[in-house]
């Protein structure tokens, strides 16, 4: 039996092949959009994965240094380290702002790293260009996907940095490249007050008998000192002791500390459950929306393809095909609808993905759900046509 | 071939019930032999689409008896389960415009019916030719259907019809969007066809051009059939 379909396809392929097309194109959308969450949430993998911690210590009672704010001082880290089971601690800051460069500005997340030497946690694991920081002051290692070059000046709040390394996928939770620059320049970022408030501080602080006491000299430097330095950080990143369970290690500081601490699932959770759960709620909806309209499209273009076929389906049941036959026929073009949509598709967001501002990963899990998901689709959008071919009375063959 | 024609006593289809019933045909009696073939012919609303729809087994009929060939198929009741491949099997369509399936080529259009009969691809293609070879169109076995005339387009129709060696073809004005020369050879072939496979042919028509060949000839109005012999005129 020949396959009444394939000829039909055959028959009219520019037909089937611009409408695959248009269909193919909000497939595309429809897997960038799933490439876009999937980007969110390996955004986040990534952000932690690269912070090269086991646990990370933040302010009780927040989620930061993430999802909150967290501040917590920054001479913490030493009693962390000589708890058991902790190979190593160091602060870290994080901070999301505009960095400038010449005219224009990037967004970033400036990371404040700790002395130390490469492979230390909050440390680029990978540099693709320049050198790590080896100053305490105005060197920065920044993400490609800044824009900037090595040797480039780049400017954070008052201070001017040189960048002296790169990375790649060194992005914050939401995307952000990042910038890494020492801890102390990081801490006076987040935390310096302009010239102004500072001046406007110190008035107040002069002109309050308390701080400025006849016959206590060195009182109200002391205390002007103090309002102008910082000796806060977001968190402690710890590494542990491969013998040690995180648990392990994170209970002590619990009790002991009055700190919070998540380890690597519980902050995964934070990310992906609570940061971007609202972005993934959102994809999800548009990923409804476009699935329902896809299938509108594709029973809509099913069902003028078979209208336009009336009189041919009264003729196919009047000279004895059967029901299947031309069920299977009209199942079989959406089908190959679906297919040459989602080849299509597939193409459209493989080549769209990297002109996205962040990252769209496309996984290939995706992609095969999406096959599946289209082709379902394409069954129920055929549905509607295969009813009324079924309903075409073969009379309707045979005037009068 | 055991073809004898079709045979058809009593024949009533009544449309509705109770006070809106409308009676389309009425105890319509009916036999065309084996190689022949008849017009039946009446003006509009007389009965005679009903007539085809009951004997192509589209709508059932309210009564009477229906032989096809040597079998009973409708006697008050149908007698066969199977009412789409009877009219695959045994009863032949000629429509008033050829209605050929526009995405299959003129050989497939033909071979169509025996694949769907279980035929395999290779003998229904092979018995498609033969009938294309015998209806003159062979040289257009590959074309589609677009790119026939109308007279060859209604000749592969009529080897459509023909192809599964039914015993009876049933030709809904066949010739009506023909000009006189076109119409004339169709009915020819049909002549022709019917003699050499033994097919008995009814051909519903209201085109005077070709009444006066039939032999037979079926008037229909209000339901009712009567019989009256036909010229018989040549068609050369």
């Amino acid at each position: 039996m020949i396959s009444l379909a394939g000829r039909d396809i055959l028959h009219a392929w520019g037909k089937f092949i611009f409408t695959g097309i248009g269909l193919g194109l909000l497939i595309g959308v429809t897997l960038t959009m799933a490439g876009v969450y999937r980007g969110m949430v390996d955004d986040g993998k990534v952000l932690l994965d690269n912070s090269g911690a086991n646990l990370w210590v933040v302010q009780k009672d927040t989620l930061g240094p993430y999802a909150e704010s967290s501040s917590i001082p920054d001479d913490l880290w030493r009693s962390i380290r000589t708890l058991p089971g902790v190979a190593e601690a160091a602060n870290v800051t994080y901070l999301t702002m505009q960095v400038g460069r010449g005219e224009k500005d990037v967004r970033a997340m400036v990371v404040g790293i700790a002395a130390g030497e490469p492979g230390t946690s909050g440390w680029p694991p990978q540099l693709v260009a320049g050198r790590q920081i080896t100053r305490g002051h105005y060197e920065a290692v920044a993400d490609i996907a800044t824009g900037f070059r090595l040797g480039d000046e780049v400017k954070i709040r008052r201070n001017h940095y040189t960048v002296v390394g790169l990375t790649r996928r060194m992005v914050s939770s939401s995307g952000d490249p990042m910038v890494f620059i020492p801890l102390k320049d990081a801490q006076e970022a987040q935390f310096l007050k302009d010239n102004d408030a500072i001046l406007m501080q110190r008035r107040r602080t002069e002109a309050n008998p308390a701080f400025n006491r006849p016959g206590v000299p060195g009182l109200l430097d002391a205390v002007i000192a103090s309002q102008t330095s910082n000796n806060s950080v977001n968190a402690v990143l710890v590494r542990i002791q491969s013998e040690y369970s995180p648990q392990e290690v994170a209970e002590p500081i619990r009790r002991w500390k009055r700190l919070t601490v998540y380890d690597r699932a519980q902050m995964e959770e934070i990310l992906v459950g609570k940061l971007i759960a609202t972005s993934a709620k959102q994809i999800a909806m548009f990923l409804v929306i476009l699935a329902v309209v896809s299938a509108a499209i594709v029973a809509f273009i099913i069902y003028t393809l078979t209208m336009d076929k009336i009189r041919e389906i009264a003729v196919l049941k009047l000279i004895g095909t059967r029901n299947r036959t031309i069920s299977g026929m009209i199942l079989q073009q959406a089908l190959v609808l679906g297919v040459i949509g989602f080849v299509v598709g597939k193409i459209t967001a493989t080549f769209a993905a990297p002109l996205f501002p962040k990252y769209v990963l496309l996984m290939p899990i995706d992609s095969i759900l999406g096959f599946f998901a289209v082709m379902v689709i394409c069954v129920l959008a055929s549905v509607v046509a295969i009813r009324m071919a079924l309903k075409v009375d073969p009379a309707e063959a045979i005037g009068g | 071939m055991t073809a004898k024609g079709i045979h058809i006593e009593g024949l009533s289809k009544r449309y509705g019930e109770g006070d809106t019933a409308v009676l389309a045909l009425k105890n319509v009696n009916m036999q065309v032999a084996p190689g022949e073939v008849v017009g039946l012919i009446g003006p509009s609303g007389s009965g005679k689409s009903t007539l085809l729809k009951c004997l192509g087994a589209v709508i059932d009929p309210t009564a009477g008896r229906m032989v096809l060939g040597n079998e009973v198929i409708f006697d008050d009741e149908w007698k066969v389960r199977d009412l789409r491949a009877l009219r695959r099997d045994k009863i032949g369509f000629v429509f008033q415009a050829p209605y050929l399936i526009p995405f299959l080529d003129v050989t497939d259009n033909v071979a169509l019916l025996p694949m769907l009969a279980g035929v395999g691809n290779d003998d229904a293609r092979k018995r498609a030719l033969e009938l294309l070879t015998a209806l003159d169109v062979q040289h257009r076995a590959k074309a589609m259907p677009s790119q026939l005339s109308g007279g060859e387009q209604q000749r592969v129709a009529i080897a459509r019809g023909l192809v599964n060696r039914p015993p009876v073809i049933l030709a809904d004005e066949p010739t009506a969007p023909l000009d006189s020369v076109r119409a004339m050879s169709v009915i020819r072939i049909l002549n022709d066809m019917a003699r050499r496979f033994e097919t008995a042919v009814i051909v519903v028509t209201h085109d005077e051009k070709i009444i006066p060949t039939f032999k037979r000839i079926y008037h229909i109005r209000d339901g009712v059939t009567h019989e009256e012999a036909g010229e018989g005129r040549s068609f050369e």
